[in-house]
C-alpha cells in the first residue's frame, strides 16, 4: 500500500516537473533551448521567454497548487465534497473589489502591484472578516455557521457585482466579466513576488496540519476525542487558506474548477490520507493549471482562451473517466 | 479499594437554556467497569461528552487523578481517555489500519510521523480485537458490527486508561453484541482499563459491568453495584414502568423484562 503511494507521488512529481520544463518553450512561437542559452539568439524570443512566459508559468503553478490545497483543506474541514476555495465568499469579495475599481475608473498602481489587485485584495479581506465575524457571533465557532455565512456573503457580493455591471457601460461591463474568467496575462516577475508570500505561508500551514486534516474528516467529536484542538485547527486553516486564496484571486482572478476538482482527482489517484494527498494536490494542481494555460495560449493563437474555460473543459471529463473506470474501490468521500 | 480516577463534583450543563445535567456528582475508580443507563434524554451521552470535553460543563466540576479537566490540553486529555461515539452511520474513506493509526494522534509530536511504538500499539489493538485479518479493507466495506469493533480498536490504540463508549452494541446482532462484550471484558480485566459504557440494554448492564449509574432528567437517580438494580423499585423509579425478574432456564442468570401491558 505504502509503496504504491510513494510510486504515485513520484509519478505526479515527474509529471509536474515535465510540464514545468516544457511549458515555457511552447506557445504561439516555439522557442528552442539554443535561442535561450546560446548568445546570438533572437532578442525578442529571449525576452518572451524570460519576461513573459516564465513568470506566467510560475504564477500559474503557484495559483493552481494553492487553489488545489485550499479546496482540499476546505473539503476536509467542512466534510463536504462540494466545498471549493471560493465557498466562503473570498473570491466574490475580491471580484466586488475588482468591479469597484473598474467602475471608479481611476487607474493606478503601487510598487508594481496594479490597483485592480489592491482593490480586489481589500474585497477579499472584507469577505474574510465578515465570515469570521458572523461565525464568532454564534457560540462554538461551528463549521456549519461558517459555511452558511460564506454562502450568504457569496450571494451578497454577487448581487453587488451584478448591480455595478448593470450600472456600467458595455466596455466596463465586459472588463468585469473578463476579470471574472481569470487568467495570467502578466508581464515580469512582480505578480510572482506578490503572491509568493501568501502561497508560502498558506501552504506551509496546510502542510503542517496534514494529520489534523485527517482528524477533521472524522468529524469534530472524534477529532476532539483523539486529542485534536479542533477550534485552533479550524482557525489556522481558515485564515491561512483564505488569505492565500485572496492573494491568488487578486492577481489571477477567480479561476474555477482547479480548487474543487484537483483534490478529488488526487483522492482517486492516491487515496484520502492527507499526508500524501497534500503534496500530490499541490503538485497536480500546479501542473494542471500550467498545462491548461499552455493550451489556452496555443489553441487559438494569436488570441488566447481564458484559462478558466479550459480547466473545466479538460478536467471535467478526466475526472469522470477516473471515477467511472476505477470500480467500487474508488471512493472519494 | 482502587484509586479514584475520575471525580465529578456538581457538574451542570445547559444547552440553549435547557438543563441537560443538573449537579451530577460521581466517583469513578481505576479499573471500574461502569454502565450508565436511564431513559432517553436523561443526559447520558452529554455526560460522556463533558468528560471528553466535547461539551464544556460547569467550571472545576471534573477532575482526573485530582487535576481539573481545564488544566489538560486536548492532547493530554486524549492520552488519558478515549471515546467511541454513538454510531451515526457516517463512513470514512480510510482503511481499517489507517483509521486505527489516526488513534495515535495524541502521541504525535509536532513535525513528526508515526513511529515504531505507534505501529506496535496499532498492531496490539488489531490483534486484541481480532480485526487484523481485515486491516487493509476500506471502512465502508465493513458490516455495522465489524465497524463498531474497529472503532473500539482505534480507541484502544490511543493508549488511554479510560475508555468511554456510547451505546456500543445498539443495532448489532447477538453474535457481534457478545463479541463486543468479550472484548470489553478483556480490556477491563487484562489491560486493567476503566470502562464507562452508556447503554439501553439493562440486562447487559446488570450482567457485564460491576457498577451501574442510572441518570434521569440530568440527575443521578441511582449509583451502586450492578446486582442491586435487579429490584423493581429501583428500575420502576427510573423508568416509570414496572419490571419482572426471572431466571434464565439454562444459565440461571437473572433476566430483567419490562412488563408489557395487556392489549
Amino acid at each position: 500500500m505504502k509503496r504504491n503511494k510513494n510510486v504515485m507521488l513520484l509519478i505526479i512529481f515527474l509529471f509536474a516537473f515535465a510540464v514545468l520544463m516544457l511549458a515555457p518553450f511552447l506557445g504561439m512561437e516555439t522557442i528552442s533551448l539554443k535561442t535561450i542559452f546560446l548568445s546570438g539568439g533572437e532578442q525578442v524570443k529571449v525576452d518572451i521567454f524570460w519576461k513573459i512566459r516564465l513568470p506566467r508559468i510560475v504564477t500559474a503553478f503557484l495559483a493552481g497548487a494553492a487553489l488545489a490545497i485550499s479546496g482540499m483543506a476546505f473539503q476536509a474541514m467542512f466534510r463536504n465534497p462540494l466545498a471549493t476555495p471560493f465557498t466562503l465568499g473570498v473570491s466574490s469579495g475580491a471580484a466586488f473589489g475588482a468591479a469597484m475599481y473598474v467602475k471608479i475608473g481611476v487607474f493606478f498602481s503601487i510598487l508594481g502591484i496594479s490597483g485592480q489587485s489592491i482593490f480586489s485584495f481589500v474585497g477579499a479581506i472584507a469577505a474574510i472578516i465578515l465570515v469570521y465575524g458572523i461565525t464568532r457571533v454564534k457560540k462554538g465557532f461551528s463549521t456549519t455557521t461558517m459555511l452558511v455565512a460564506g454562502v450568504a456573503i457569496n450571494f451578497f457580493f454577487s448581487s453587488l457585482i451584478m448591480f455595478i455591471q448593470y450600472m456600467s457601460d458595455f466596455a466596463n461591463s465586459f472588463r468585469i466579466i473578463r476579470w471574472l474568467m481569470g487568467g495570467f496575462e502578466i508581464v515580469g516577475f512582480s505578480p510572482v513576488l506578490t503572491i509568493l508570500p501568501f502561497v508560502v505561508i498558506g501552504s506551509g500551514v496546510v502542510f503542517l496540519l496534514t494529520n489534523e486534516l485527517n482528524l477533521l474528516t472524522l468529524g469534530e467529536d472524534i477529532a476532539l476525542s483523539r486529542g485534536g484542538d479542533v477550534k485552533k485547527i479550524k482557525l489556522a486553516l481558515f485564515f491561512a487558506t483564505s488569505l492565500m486564496v485572496g492573494g491568488i484571486v487578486s492577481v489571477c482572478g477567480p479561476i474555477g474548477f482547479v480548487g474543487m476538482m484537483a483534490p478529488h482527482i488526487c483522492r482517486l489517484l492516491i487515496g484520502p490520507d492527507h499526508r500524501y494527498l497534500t503534496p500530490v494536490s499541490f503538485l497536480f494542481g500546479g501542473a494542471f493549471l500550467v498545462f491548461c494555460d499552455t493550451l489556452a495560449r496555443m489553441l487559438i493563437a494569436p488570441a488566447e482562451i481564458p484559462v478558466g474555460v479550459i480547466t473545466a473543459l479538460l478536467g471535467g471529463p478526466f475526472f469522470l473517466w477516473l471515477l467511472l473506470s476505477g470500480g467500487s474501490e474508488r471512493k472519494i468521500f | 479499594m482502587n484509586n479514584s480516577i475520575i471525580e465529578i463534583n456538581n457538574l451542570s450543563l445547559s444547552i440553549s437554556n435547557k438543563t441537560i445535567l443538573d449537579s451530577v456528582s460521581l466517583q469513578i475508580y481505576e479499573g471500574d467497569y461502569l454502565s450508565i443507563i436511564g431513559p432517553n434524554g436523561a443526559g447520558k451521552t452529554s455526560l460522556l461528552k463533558c468528560l471528553m470535553r466535547i461539551y464544556s460543563g460547569s467550571d472545576g466540576a471534573i477532575k482526573f487523578l485530582g487535576t481539573p479537566i481545564e488544566k489538560f490540553s486536548q492532547k493530554n486529555l486524549a492520552k488519558l481517555i478515549s471515546y467511541v461515539p454513538q454510531s451515526d452511520g457516517r463512513i470514512f474513506p480510510f482503511t481499517v489500519e489507517e483509521f486505527v493509526m489516526i488513534g495515535r494522534y495524541p502521541h504525535l509530536s509536532p513535525f513528526t510521523s508515526f513511529n515504531a511504538e505507534d505501529k506496535k500499539s496499532v498492531q496490539a489493538a488489531l490483534e486484541l480485537t481480532k480485526t487484523k485479518q481485515f486491516c487493509d479493507r476500506q471502512l465502508n466495506t465493513l458490516s455495522g458490527g465489524e465497524r463498531q469493533i474497529v472503532f473500539i480498536a482505534a480507541a484502544l490504540a490511543q493508549g488511554a486508561d479510560i475508555l468511554l463508549l456510547d451505546e456500543p452494541t445498539t443495532f448489532l446482532d447477538p453474535k457481534h453484541e457478545q463479541e463486543i462484550y468479550k472484548i470489553l471484558r478483556k480490556i477491563n480485566t487484562q489491560l486493567c482499563k476503566t470502562i464507562i459504557s452508556v447503554t439501553h440494554d439493562i440486562n447487559s448492564a446488570a450482567l457485564q459491568s460491576e457498577k451501574v449509574i442510572i441518570l434521569k432528567n440530568g440527575k443521578v437517580n441511582f449509583s451502586g453495584k450492578a446486582t442491586e438494580i435487579m429490584s423493581n423499585n429501583i428500575l420502576e423509579k427510573a423508568y416509570e414502568k414496572s419490571f419482572t425478574f426471572t431466571n434464565h432456564p439454562i444459565t440461571g442468570q437473572t433476566i430483567i423484562a419490562p412488563e408489557t401491558p395487556q392489549a
